[in-house]
């Protein structure tokens, strides 16, 4: 984003923290907390051999979730993610009890203890879904995107990926379906810029994964994914033009991930201090300062919210605890319908 | 209509479809080329001129795509019906297929559905050789939350599509090629055939047979062949592969003592020993007195030259030789 941007950004983070209003701009920055509060509390769990598999944490990447999600009808629109999806499922609207319950593999999990952390899902409300497949919700997009405009509602779907999957194959076949039926599917790739250990400068030899745009004639848009604004404008302009059935939009927003891929990572890939940078670029303190600034929020009101986030974690990690484990004798439910 | 009125296999599944589609909105038809073309096979012909192209909607050369187009639109509300031109290209669709629509359900804890029916033509016998003729039915008999269904005749092959659009899972819908043309009474009306019901469709005492997907004719003939000799064949037909209805075939094996199973794909790891296993540790083996015997496609890809090909998959009178040596003794 070049500097001499800088007064007219302003100028629309002012008109967009009017459109939310302080609630909402509150509630935002609740959930931001919240999905923080629940990664570190996942990899706590994980130390201390609490849960059974691994897991892939969002930390550093809420201001994705976040401006995707509220530039969207949650509960309405169509959701699919993929396995970094902790915070797309709670900036949906999901609930911490049953993500932490699912996390934890109990019975009153979103999916009964069945998909666990790479599979959550909320089908009820529209939230089809983690996918563990790198690139596996993308075709699946498509359908989701066909079946809107086969029942002539003004629906979207937004699948969110990450670098890696912008180069499967399948990327490509579904962004060229929905690019030539004008599907209502928004493709954000939440580029975090490495898939696993590979870099995406080694990954890409074009310089952003937006440009790609070009390839299927529709818009292309590189933002700051560290940014809630930018992220919820651009959403948000993709949605209307969708919901106008103007098709799709592919979005890149530039993000970081603060810890290793999964739990096997020992990140020799890259380096402490380029950690460090990015840290520094943390969404979360940069979404608070804005509603600061704003006059919306101010130095105890945060402290609360951030006190409520872990207090919010706290009950769900009991809820979990307390759920009972899936019963042996249900082990073939759920198979088929 | 005269219960003489005769459908093609091709005919058949042309006139459920166009049925469904009339009934409900929610089922619409994918693929490639099946719109103007009418499919490669001819199966959607004209269905473009009566629902449009939104309903028949051709795509771009995208297997994956097709797949993850009747998943997506499953899970938000339709039963759409895709097409996969020849079955060997659905290898290219198994990610969405294996990873996704069979898994969507359970490990969304229940809470999922993906009713949608993907129809495919398998099976040689055309001179398309080796990428245009696999029998991959048995890929998906090994992924739990996937029905397999393989219509044998034109009567089923309307019944089982209806049942299978009106089923609440993934259904892979396997046709034969050679099976297209082939004519029988087809009621007008819609009518299901129900899933996972084995079908007897011959009766016998010598020795069972069964069959799936073309190879149900042909033992039908050689079952004809020879009963001129007294030897009474019973001809089981499975019709869906997953989840199999196998207490028909048991209660058939106890009653002729002798099983030959007949499918086109490769005898390793084919369906056939799925069926032996299953009578061999079920109470049906007590009754057996020879031993289980499989007539499959050779272990080969399926080869360009007439002759070759011909003798790379089971015929007719390789099922009389087979069945002649299984009632004589020879084992």
């Amino acid at each position: 984003m070049a500097k001499s941007n800088t007064k007219e950004l302003d100028q629309k983070k002012r008109v967009l923290l009017e459109e939310f209003g302080k609630e909402q701009a509150l509630e935002k920055l609740q959930t931001m907390y919240d999905i923080r509060a629940f990664e570190e509390k996942a990899e706590e769990l994980y130390m201390l051999g609490k849960t059974h598999g691994t897991m892939h944490l969002s930390i550093g990447q809420e201001g994705c979730a976040i401006g995707t999600s509220y530039a969207l009808r949650r509960g309405e629109d169509f959701l699919l993610n993929h396995h970094r999806g902790h915070g797309h499922t709670l900036a949906w609207g999901g609930d911490l009890k049953p993500m932490m319950a699912e996390f934890l593999g109990k019975e009153t999990g979103y999916c009964r203890g069945r998909g666990g952390s790479m599979h959550i899902a909320e089908v009820e409300r529209n939230n089809l879904g983690a996918n563990g497949i790198v690139g596996g919700g993308l075709p699946i997009a498509v359908g989701v995107g066909l079946s809107i405009q086969l029942r002539k509602t003004d629906q979207v779907c937004i699948v969110l990926f990450g670098d890696g999957a912008a180069n499967e194959g399948a990327f490509h076949e579904s962004i060229n379906m929905a690019s030539i039926w004008n599907l209502p599917v928004i493709y954000f790739c939440e580029n975090n810029q490495y898939a696993m250990s590979m870099a995406m400068k080694k990954a890409f030899n074009v310089e952003h994964i937006s440009d790609r745009a070009c390839a299927y004639d529709i818009p292309g848009e590189f933002v700051d994914g560290n940014d809630v604004f930018t992220v919820y404008d651009a959403v948000k302009r993709a949605a209307e033009r969708a919901r106008k059935g103007e098709g799709p939009t592919l979005i890149e927003a530039l993000t970081y991930r603060w810890k290793g891929h999964s739990r096997s990572d020992r990140q020799a890939y890259r380096t402490r201090e380029e950690v460090k940078q990015w840290q520094v670029k943390d969404p979360i303190p940069r979404f608070a300062n804005a509603l600061i600034a704003a006059g919306m929020l101010d130095k105890p009101q945060l402290e609360t919210i951030q006190a409520k986030a872990h207090e919010h974690i706290e009950a769900a990690l009991a809820f979990a605890e307390a759920s009972p484990e899936p019963d042996i004798s249900t082990i073939l439910e759920g198979l088929y319908a | 209509m005269p219960e003489t009125r005769e459908l093609t296999y091709a005919e058949a599944l042309r006139e459920g479809l166009q049925q469904v589609m009339e009934q409900d909105n929610r089922v619409f038809l994918i693929g490639e080329d099946i719109g103007v073309y009418g499919g490669a096979f001819g199966v959607s012909a004209g269905l473009v001129d009566i629902f449009g192209e939104e309903r028949v909607r051709d795509t771009p050369i995208s297997e994956a795509g097709i797949a993850g187009a009747v998943i997506g639109a499953a899970l938000s509300g339709m039963r759409p019906v895709g097409e996969i031109q020849f079955m060997d290209f659905v290898t290219l669709s198994m990610e969405q297929l294996v990873l996704q629509a069979a898994k969507v359900r359970f490990m969304f804890g229940g809470k999922a559905k993906a009713p949608f029916v993907l129809r495919m033509p398998a099976g040689s016998g055309t001179g398309a050789a080796a990428q245009h003729s696999e029998s991959l039915e048995n890929w998906f008999v090994h992924v739990p939350g996937l029905k397999v269904v393989m219509p044998s005749n034109a009567y089923d092959a309307k019944g089982l599509l209806l049942a299978s659009i009106r089923d609440d899972n993934p259904v892979i819908f396997i046709e034969h090629k050679l099976l297209y043309k082939t004519k029988m009474h087809v009621p007008e009306e819609m009518y299901e055939v129900p899933l996972s019901k084995s079908a007897i469709v011959r009766q016998g005492k010598d020795l069972t047979i069964v069959a799936t997907s073309v190879m149900v004719p042909r033992s039908l003939e050689a079952a004809d062949t020879l009963s001129e000799e007294g030897i009474e064949l019973e001809v089981v037909d499975p019709r869906t592969l997953n989840p199999l209805d196998e207490a028909p075939i048991f209660e058939s094996v106890a009653k002729t003592g002798k099983l030959l199973i007949v499918h086109e794909a490769v005898g390793t790891g084919g369906f056939g020993g799925e069926i032996a296993a299953r009578v061999a540790s079920s109470e049906a083996f007590d009754y057996l007195d020879a031993p289980i015997r499989r007539l499959t496609g050779l272990d080969i890809p399926i080869p360009y030259n007439r002759n070759l090909e011909y003798h790379t998959v089971p015929q007719v009178e390789n099922i009389v030789e087979e069945a002649h040596k299984l009632v004589q003794g020879a084992y």
